[in-house]
């Protein structure tokens, strides 16, 4: 699945990315509010879905080689949250929808928790 | 073997929001020194978990790192309160972070056991009321 497509399926704002940035493939998701988890129990997960707002999300998913955030149930980061994510190269979505419907729609789009980055 | 080449990282205690800049600049450095991207998560993450660590629970400290040709070595360094237990401190789990850290979505007592996953070697002296050290090694080769 593309950025784009993530983007267009959540009905997502975006925040943070270029337009050549939401042509990049990704392959795996993981929607956690606990950056705790993340760190522990992800592997090779390009989107990070959270309702998290604090500057650690956009480190955890720089610490976890993440290309994509997305902020669900209408958070908003903040300005120094989306310069950080600039910095980083990060793409930053936000969308209206709540953690579970949005973390359905990827899954029954074909995003699994699963998925394997070619290399 | 070749001298190794050392970064050292202070670790600001003052307020949560820059916990984890070391950890942003360390990987900096290892991709600019051209090591395996795989081996990059993992030191990363190592370091990540232990920089919040010393923010939590001991108001900062230092992390210096030396990458030679065989490993790359993180040593992070506080003088916070130590660890009484570092056996109970390393159950998957089990924190002792206060609540305001858990609503950052930090402190749900992976830490330890996480950098212990992640690196090769990981060793931890700690002394109550003095200070811990956590010596981690990942190999290269």
């Amino acid at each position: 699945m593309k950025i784009k497509e993530v983007k267009e399926f959540l009905d997502a704002e975006l925040l943070c990315g270029s337009e050549s940035e939401l042509e990049k493939d990704v392959f795996s998701a993981c929607g956690s509010d606990m950056m705790s988890d993340v760190l522990a129990y992800v592997k090779d997960q390009s989107v990070l879905l959270t309702g998290l707002v604090n500057p650690q999300v956009i480190r955890t998913a720089e610490m976890m080689d993440m290309i994509c955030l997305v902020f669900v149930r209408s958070k908003k980061p903040t300005p120094e949250m989306v310069a950080l994510a600039h910095e980083h190269g990060l793409v930053v979505l936000a969308t209206e929808k709540r953690m579970y419907e949005a973390c359905g729609i990827l899954y029954s789009n074909g995003l699994t928790s699963k998925g394997v980055k070619k290399r | 073997m070749s001298e190794a080449l050392t970064f050292h990282f202070d670790v600001n205690g003052e307020d949560f929001t820059s916990a984890g800049q070391a950890s942003v600049r360390f990987k900096k450095n290892m991709r600019e020194l051209g090591v395996d991207p795989e081996i990059i998560r993992r030191a990363s993450i190592a370091m990540y978990e232990g920089e919040i660590n010393m923010v939590i629970h001991a108001h900062g400290g230092v992390a210096d790192v030396a990458v030679t040709e065989d490993a790359i070595e993180i040593v992070l360094k506080d003088k916070g309160p130590g660890i009484p237990d570092i056996k109970k401190a390393m159950q998957e789990g089990y924190s002792t972070a206060p609540d305001n850290i858990r609503s950052l979505g930090f402190g749900a007592g992976m830490g330890l056991p996480n950098m212990k996953r992640y690196t090769d070697e990981m060793e931890i002296e700690s002394t109550v009321g003095v200070g811990t050290t956590v010596t981690m090694k990942i190999k290269l080769k």
